[in-house]
């Protein structure tokens, strides 16, 4: 009933304190062959903000995020995550340091229940090795059950008890969305990229998955970024926006000032060139 | 398995002191679980007295005290049942309210209960309240079961359950006197004394404080648990409205009179499997409930292979046959007693472990009529479910029907200590024990309600049958009568069509008119898929509504339900004489129905008041042509014509005989 977990108690957490730079992207460009999905961005994430990406399709957005989770690895610039610079990281380690992501097709295993799928986001985080885990008595045992445990928090957390042990393939796409947050959220992560949390969702919808990204942010002091296209959302949920277009950066800054900012409004709306 | 026959003791006669009793008879029993991240978790009664001394200590060093009142806002939860015995064990009232309310019907309650206490689930009560604290200037201080999102809050005001324990624990671990007070503060309460208010939901004006006294439930709860022999060993699941007079009895007052075990789901959405992993003995629900999950099977079975099917539908067959009779304790023949317990092994068993009823000793249904079909697939598995009636004011039992006596369409007899009579009108009035003191702050509707003697006045029409049972047929103040003097209640012919599935709405007519005429809805659902099964073409509703072989069907429904009524002494002269098959479906888009889909009969009559008409000048159709909001809010017209039928009606039984000889 009380999940309440101590965000500096979380392991393979930076000791950062809160508005410190937790990651900074500097100048990076990233092309595939001849197109060129992102040129000479910049822009950095303060440790326990919302951070919004936006931008017209096309724009780099999901590529920005592929970059910051090593699924993708820049031709040029610099990436700094927790003050140190990194270059060709796989997407595991990313995860292993503590960056989830949820995705904007879902991404869960559709044959398995919602507590399975939310098991997994442990995986990287069980210790014990494939011996111990084949004997499965022993610490396995102990070792899953405090994942277990973990992961309980979560489904009390985003209020998904009564889907516990239903098949995720049987699951309308809006509580499919929230179990893959509940997955990201299991890892424990510092920063949690989302992409296109409330695509294809109804109003209703829409509102209690802000509210579960709001208290997310509150309650873990999870670091957030996020990508979406209704505006009225970016507009409430996050601290500061970054926009893209044609993979570059056309604005940076509070969501006010971002929404009066004329480039922003030709990006969006279109000019007569 | 039996419990231990508790010696009751007449001067533990409130719920504190029937606690600290139950502390000591079932110390190591359990008297409560929730379901918390997964896992049942238990309190033993000895545990539910530290939660609650603690508490109540606490609560008592922020300023509760005798007189005051503290709100419970919250679904079920373990410890807002705990805060409602702490404030009595202080002399104080608890005001369970109902937490879907929005804040401007709280804040009406809240003001008029005159609450400086309220003790809430979580977060979104809080807010809720802390919203309307300008008009409730008497409200001081907040105590909160969950503090998720309430971190950042001004806690000047607002305080955790588990912070109030914790002073509660250090103020008695600092001073063994405070022990002591607290108990003889206990044993000064009084069986007289006010134990509880309980707000009627209100369909018509402002909701009323229903104030019932410690001996009202204590008295009311103790004959409950006789009346079905409940004891200690029982199970249910607490899953109701607090603010519901049935679930404070049910869930607390019988709970703590046998000292028997409550559950709480882990939340709303659950229960269904939090109660197939608790099955419960002793379980309540209204019938909509058992409608909902009776078709959940239904649908279930449709898809399930040949073999099970045929096994299903054949072992239900006998079930319908001789379950009932089984139950009932009636003969019924060796080989067929034989075919049903392998029936329970292959059928039954696993139907009823589904639903979470395996250990189902008595279930309750009451509120609403429930259909005579729902009712008899339940008892034919061998599940003791009854109807009971009751109200607030009554501290729920006015009537229930007792182990062997069960009959669809009655309510029972009188619960035990009740006395029952029949008004001249028709109304029901009771007396009892357990007949509240009085509305709070409201001596007019007091009055209205009781009479001197202690009477009162349920608002329902009802009659005894010849059997001793009660019949409730209509809300009071709907029950009219015929140009020919003989009883009209509408919505017991209703009732009755509606329990037919291929009828989804009915609104009958007839009060001051020479006959009764009823209006019908198809349901399309079910219509629709027996226009398949029989290649019956149709492009929309008012089609298939026309249709001259749906009129047929529903013709046959219209006349049974008059051979039923012809049954009925009291309501054979209000048979239907004509009905029509409506154009459009009733809805609430168009004002029709209420929000909650319940019929509004007097709108209805203007909008059709030319079909009305024609009901009762003889013409066998009728052209009419009817404005209609789309979903969009854009505005049609639909335009029908619609037939009228006559229908046969039958002489009344008993009289009858004279009247066919003419």
């Amino acid at each position: 009933m009380n999940a309440f977990v101590d965000p500096a108690g979380m392991a393979g957490h930076s000791g950062l304190a809160k508005g410190e730079v937790l990651l900074r992207v500097d100048n990076v460009s990233l092309s595939f062959g001849g197109v060129k999905a992102i040129t000479n961005i910049s822009f950095d994430i303060l440790k326990g903000e919302v951070r919004a990406i936006i931008g017209p399709n096309g724009a780099g957005k999901t590529s920005m995020l592929n970059v910051i989770n090593g699924f993708y690895h820049p031709q040029e610039g610099t990436i700094t995550w927790r003050g140190q610079v990194r270059r060709k990281m796989k997407p595991y380690e990313a995860a292993s340091q503590g960056i989830a992501r949820t995705f904007q097709n879902v991404a869960l295993f559709k044959g398995m229940t919602t507590l399975d799928n939310i098991m997994t986001g442990r995986g990287l985080k069980m210790t014990k090795n494939f011996f111990w885990q084949c004997l499965h008595w022993g610490p396995a045992l102990n070792e899953e059950i405090e994942h277990r445990r973990k992961v309980e928090e979560i489904i009390d957390f985003l209020e998904i008890q009564a889907i516990r042990k239903t098949p995720v393939g049987r699951l309308p796409y809006g509580l499919q969305k929230r179990v893959e947050l509940a997955r990201a959220l299991a890892m424990e992560p510092e920063l949690l990229l989302l992409d296109e949390p409330m695509a294809g969702m109804n109003l209703e919808e829409k509102e209690d998955m802000s509210r579960f990204i709001l208290d997310v942010n509150q309650q873990f002091g999870t670091t957030i970024a996020l990508i979406e296209h209704d505006m009225g959302v970016v507009m409430d949920l996050s601290d500061r926006v970054v926009v893209l277009d044609y993979g570059r950066k056309i604005a940076d800054g509070p969501p006010e000032e971002v929404q009066s900012n004329q480039d922003v409004i030709d990006a969006y709306l279109g000019v007569p060139h | 398995m039996a419990g231990s026959p508790v010696v009751e003791r007449l001067d533990e006669d409130t719920f504190p002191k029937i606690l600290l009793r139950n502390a000591r008879v079932f110390a190591d029993r359990p008297s409560m679980r929730e379901k918390d991240l997964g896992i049942w978790q238990t309190w033993t009664w000895s545990q539910v007295l530290e939660e609650i001394r603690s508490f109540a200590i606490g609560l008592q060093d922020i300023g509760f005290g005798p007189g005051d009142k503290i709100a419970i806002i919250g679904a079920n939860r373990p410890r807002l049942y705990w805060s409602m015995v702490a404030a009595q064990s202080l002399g104080g009232i608890p005001v369970p309210l109902y937490a879907d309310s929005v804040a401007e019907e709280m804040a009406y309650v809240l003001e008029h209960a005159e609450v400086r206490f309220a003790c809430v689930e979580d977060q979104e009560q809080v807010d809720k309240l802390l919203s309307m604290s300008e008009q409730l200037p008497k409200l001081e201080h907040i105590v909160y079961d969950d503090p998720r999102g309430l971190r950042d809050y001004d806690h000047t005001r607002l305080h955790s359950f588990e912070q109030l324990q914790m002073n509660g624990r250090a103020a008695l671990a600092a001073d063994s006197g405070r022990e002591t007070v607290w108990l003889e503060r206990i044993a000064a309460t009084k069986g007289a004394d006010l134990a509880v208010m309980l707000y009627t939901s209100g369909t018509t004006g402002r909701p009323k404080g229903v104030m019932l006294s410690f001996d009202n439930l204590v008295i009311s709860a103790r004959n409950g648990n006789a009346f079905d022999k409940l004891n200690e060993t029982e199970e249910t699941i607490a899953y109701l409205p607090m603010a519901w007079i049935g679930d404070h009895v049910f869930s607390l007052a019988q709970a703590y009179l046998a000292g028997y075990c409550v559950n709480c789901p882990e939340n709303l959405d659950t229960v269904l499997s939090d109660r197939r992993e608790i099955a419960p003995t002793y379980f309540f629900a209204p019938p909509r409930v058992f409608e909902g999950l009776l078709t959940l099977i239904m649908v279930r079975m449709e898809d399930a292979g040949r073999l099970k099917k045929k096994m299903f539908d054949s072992f239900m067959a006998l079930a319908r046959r001789v379950g009932e009779p089984i139950l009932n304790g009636e003969k019924v023949s060796f080989l067929d007693r034989l075919l049903y317990q392998l029936g329970e092994f292959l059928v039954y068993g696993p139907l009823k472990n589904q639903m979470g009823f395996t250990r189902l000793r008595v279930g309750y249904t009451a509120g609403e009529a429930i259909g005579p079909e729902i009712f008899r697939f339940y008892r034919s598995l061998g599940l003791n479910l009854k109807q009971l009636y009751g109200q607030t004011e009554a501290s729920v039992y006015i009537t229930m029907q007792p182990d062997g006596e069960i009959y669809g369409d009655t309510v029972g007899t009188p619960a035990p200590d009740v006395e029952i009579k029949i008004a001249e009108s028709g109304e029901v009035l009771y007396r009892s024990p357990g007949v509240f003191v009085g509305y709070y702050k409201n001596d007019e509707a007091t009055r209205t309600t009781k009479t001197e003697d202690g009477w009162v006045l349920t608002g329902d029409a009802g009659f005894i049958a010849d059997n001793g049972h009660l019949k409730i047929i209509d809300r009071a103040k709907d029950v009219g009568r015929l140009t020919d003097g003989s009883l009209f209640a509408p919505k017991y012919i209703e009732n009755k069509l509606k329990f037919y599935p291929n009828v989804k709405e009915v609104v009958a007519f007839g009060d001051g008119r020479d006959f009764c005429g009823v209006f019908v809805n198809i349901d399309l659902t079910s219509v629709g898929s027996w226009a398949e099964r029989n290649n019956v073409n149709y492009a929309s509703y008012q089609e298939l509504a026309a249709h001259p072989q749906v009129y047929e069907m529903i013709r046959g429904h219209v006349d049974e339900v008059n051979r039923d009524l012809a049954n009925e002494p009291m309501m054979a002269g209000a048979q239907i004489k004509r009905f029509l098959v409506l154009h459009k479906e009733l809805d609430a888009d168009d004002g029709e129905l209420t929000r909650t889909q319940k019929v509004r009969r007097s709108f209805i009559a203007d909008r059709y008041a030319p079909l009305i008409e024609a009901l009762y000048d003889g013409s066998t159709s009728k052209h009419v042509r009817t404005e209609v909001t789309f979903e969009d809010g854009r505005k049609g017209a639909i335009e029908a014509t619609v037939e009228i039928r006559d229908m046969q009606t039958y002489p009344a039984a008993g009289s009858g005989m004279k009247e066919a000889a003419e």
